[in-house]
């Protein structure tokens, strides 16, 4: 088969497979966990083959027009150069690994069918993003990943939280989709096509008249999808949905779509200075926004949200100052890490019945109950925190190293000041990444008092799993620093002396700064007593982790937070941990800015039409209706009445007639 | 014989069954009115046919045909209407037309004063 039967099949596949599920999942119950993990797997296999054989040399091209559309044409196209190449792999590992992950998880789930096809779907929809040569294609692939992240999310739609996650997931994501349809359409217009390629070459040519609006517009749909400030508070929230599915989606690969689409389109947000800026003021204020709420929440996977937020603020980071292979490199690394901290936190939540960790942080000898989950949690933290050797540490310092390189003005591709902004907020970043990442480990293994409630062994689907994806998290940065730039854009990826040891030493800072802190508090948590548990020893771990959601606002009164004295974040932030919890009362600023005038609109349109609109059109039935009341009254259902009637009627007409004939 | 003696003849025929069908309260009798209104009609026929055929060379007597007609159509319809009426009687026990307002519009207070002083008034219609 020729390599684009190859990358043709890799989309369709899943695609297939999802179509399948749906259709065979409620009458064949026996096919549907082989029909969501082997097509994957061969997508993954056909990935990892179109990689070898488009081995980062020329780009791998093939469209052909479906049908004419008119003035610009949108082609059914591929285009794989080593990015896409790459990101493929990882996409389809990834979702491989939580398609095995899924059937130990969602074990006994009523809706398990519906869930994988969606999941396969997903899959599909996010290959053709990464795939396609086309911005159309692209936006189709695009907007189908938005609507299968909507269900989701809204998995465990008995639960209020579920959906109304799932609601703001899908509309703040879609806030950002129109102006990033616009921005295509302008784009597209300017080009003269949709084709990637020509794009870039009109980019080249200064074909382009306005490359500061298009670059912001095609932000704002970035800036959804890929959870960057200000469009970021939909993430925190989708973690009411199941955990593999918060791996897949809300951590390694749809929110890196936005990424992944800056890096392709990169010359045209480099030919507006204003854009790179803006690109690098988001990622800073994302970085460490996200870096401080993730140091004060409570629930286990909003603070893997939070550091999604970030790390996904890092790659932006890298954007900003023109480094894509940076960029994607720390897509790629952080797309490992974070489905395995996902699918690690998801085992620890089945394990210990809660999401809370100020409850794990009152539970003893939960590190001895997983130990696979344990083991693979601490490599994936210790990557998070950019720790040497681990695979985050190279990633994150190729990101500093670029942004350090444009900072000190080496390169004119971006402005100096976004690479100062990126360099300190990364430095920033690094001390409140390694912070938060110890209090998550500390609160979660390093728990004194009862025993955690018995869930029985872990299936093994889930802890091979975890296995699976601690080995890149271990090695895939230090082996692929060297290798990379061949694939990427060729640029070096080696960590610099200078910013690999400011970026250690922080995060070195960082994580002492949490023990200390924790060792002070640590003691405090005997004496106040905090903790819900729900205890299922037979059912499967997702009916575990949606009562653990459900539970955790009626124990806690917060659904981010809880009052715990013992929590080394409450010490580390001081007054502002109550705002860090909250993400900036972001929430409650939207909610006065934009949902309560959109309520008072609705109610004002809603009295103009009872009381303004309808009164008019009752005034207008009641002479009708009084005459009718008249009428009514002739009808005493006598029928000689009506005869009688009648005959006088025939008279009057008979005698009128006479008089007209004989000209009366 | 002079077309007077049957036209006159048949009006009073006619009035006689109209005043029936308006005044009378038994449903059978009603339905005996509306008899002698069709057999006046009927009578009007034969007489205007015969008057008429008398004048032309050749005649289908299309008039006294359409009689026959009529007297076959009547007979069904009072078959018909006599079993209504037997129905009805079952149903309700009474033929009475006053009482049979079901048809009235809404207000069930107006029919009702009616029905309340009906069987004395039915009486009088029986003697009478």
């Amino acid at each position: 088969m020729t390599t684009t039967t190859l990358a043709v099949l890799v989309p369709l596949l899943p695609f297939l497979a999802a179509a399948a599920g749906l259709l065979l999942g409620r009458t064949t119950p026996g096919l549907v966990r082989p029909l969501a993990v082997l097509p994957t797997l061969a997508a993954l296999v056909l990935a990892a083959l179109v990689a070898v054989r488009q081995g980062g040399g020329r780009a791998l091209e093939a469209h052909t027009e479906l049908t004419p559309t008119g003035s610009v044409p949108i082609d059914l196209a591929l285009d794989i150069d080593g990015f896409a190449a790459l990101v493929a792999v990882l996409v389809a590992f990834v979702a491989t690994c939580v398609q095995i992950y899924s059937t130990g998880y969602l074990r006994d789930d009523p809706r398990y069918p519906s869930y994988a096809a969606l999941v396969s779907l997903f899959t599909s929809a996010m290959l053709l993003v990464v795939y396609s040569g086309d911005l159309i294609v692209l936006l189709v692939g695009w907007e189908v990943m938005g609507i299968c992240s909507y269900f989701l999310v809204g998995h465990y739609w008995e639960t209020p939280e579920a959906r109304a996650a799932s609601l703001k997931a899908f509309l703040v994501t879609k806030l950002g989709d129109v102006p990033f349809l616009i921005g295509l359409f302008a784009l597209g217009t300017d080009a003269g096509s949709f084709d990637i390629r020509r794009v870039l070459g009109a980019v080249a040519d200064g074909g382009i008249g306005h490359p500061t609006v298009i670059a912001l517009l095609l932000l704002a749909g970035v800036a959804g999808k890929s959870a960057q400030f200000p469009l970021h508070t939909w993430l925190p929230d989708a973690m009411a949905g199941p955990t593999p599915v918060s791996a897949l989606i809300h951590a390694a690969t749809m929110v890196a779509a936005g990424v992944y689409f800056v890096a392709r389109l990169l010359p045209l947000f480099e030919a507006s200075r204003a854009a790179m800026v803006v690109l690098a003021v988001m990622a800073a204020v994302t970085m460490t926004g996200s870096g401080l709420a993730a140091l004060a929440q409570d629930d286990i996977k909003r603070v893997l949200a939070y550091s999604t937020i970030g790390q996904l603020g890092y790659m932006t980071g890298a954007l900003a100052v023109g480094d894509r292979g940076a960029a994607v490199f720390h897509l790629l690394s952080h797309g490992a890490f974070k489905a395995l901290l996902f699918l690690a936190a998801g085992v620890i939540i089945h394990a210990a019945g809660t999401n809370s960790l100020a409850a794990m942080s009152r539970m003893g000898h939960l590190r001895e109950r997983v130990p696979d989950a344990y083991w693979t949690m601490t490599v994936a933290l210790l990557a998070l925190a950019a720790v040497p050797p681990f695979s985050g540490f190279f990633s994150k310092e190729s990101v500093l190293g670029a942004a350090e390189h444009v900072a000190t003005g080496h390169t004119a591709q971006a402005p100096g000041a976004a690479g100062w902004l990126v360099l300190v907020a990364g430095l920033l970043t690094a001390l409140l990444t390694a912070a938060y990442a110890t209090r998550l480990w500390l609160l979660a293994f390093r728990g004194r008092g009862a025993e955690a409630p018995d869930h029985g062994r872990q299936p093994l689907t889930m802890t091979v799993v975890l296995w699976v994806l601690a080995v890149p998290s271990l090695a895939f940065g230090g082996l692929a620093y060297r290798v990379l730039p061949g694939w990427l854009d060729g640029r070096d990826l080696t960590p610099t002396a200078l910013t690999s040891i400011l970026g250690t030493g922080l995060a070195v800072v960082g994580g002492l700064l949490t023990y200390g802190a924790w060792q002070r508090t640590t003691a405090l948590a005997a004496r106040v007593p905090l903790g819900a548990v729900a205890a299922h020893p037979e059912g499967d771990a997702g009916l575990v982790e949606a009562e653990a959601i459900a539970s955790h606002e009626p124990a806690y009164g917060d659904i981010a937070r809880a009052p715990d004295p013992a929590d080394p974040g409450r010490l580390l932030l001081g007054p502002l941990h109550r705002h860090a919890a909250a993400g900036f009362h972001l929430d409650a600023a939207y909610s006065a800015l934009f949902v309560r005038p959109v309520e008072a609109g609705a109610r004002l349109v809603r009295f103009l039409d009872r009381e303004v609109v309808d009164t008019y059109v009752r005034g207008a039935a009641a002479l009708p209706r009084l005459l009718g009341a008249a009428v009514r009254r002739a009808q005493t259902g006598n029928v000689q009445t009506y005869v009688s009637a009648l005959l006088a009627g025939t008279v009057v007409l008979a005698v009128a007639v006479l008089l007209v004939a004989t000209g009366a | 014989m002079h077309l007077a003696y049957p036209a006159v003849l048949s009006a009073l025929l006619f009035c006689t069954g109209l005043y029936g069908v308006l005044a009378r309260r038994n449903a059978i009798l009603v339905l005996m009115s509306v008899e002698l209104m069709l057999n006046a009609v009927n009578l009007n026929l034969v007489a205007f046919d015969v008057w008429l055929s008398r004048a032309a060379e050749e005649t289908l007597h299309s008039g006294q045909a359409l009689t026959l007609f009529t007297i076959a159509v009547a007979a069904a319809e009072i078959g018909i209407g006599l079993a209504i009426v037997l129905a009805v009687y079952r149903n309700r026990g009474t033929s009475d037309i006053d009482r049979l307002r079901d048809t009235a519009e809404g207000h069930g207070d107006d029919t009702e004063g009616p029905d309340t002083d009906a069987p004395a008034a039915e009486k009088a219609e029986a003697t009478a």
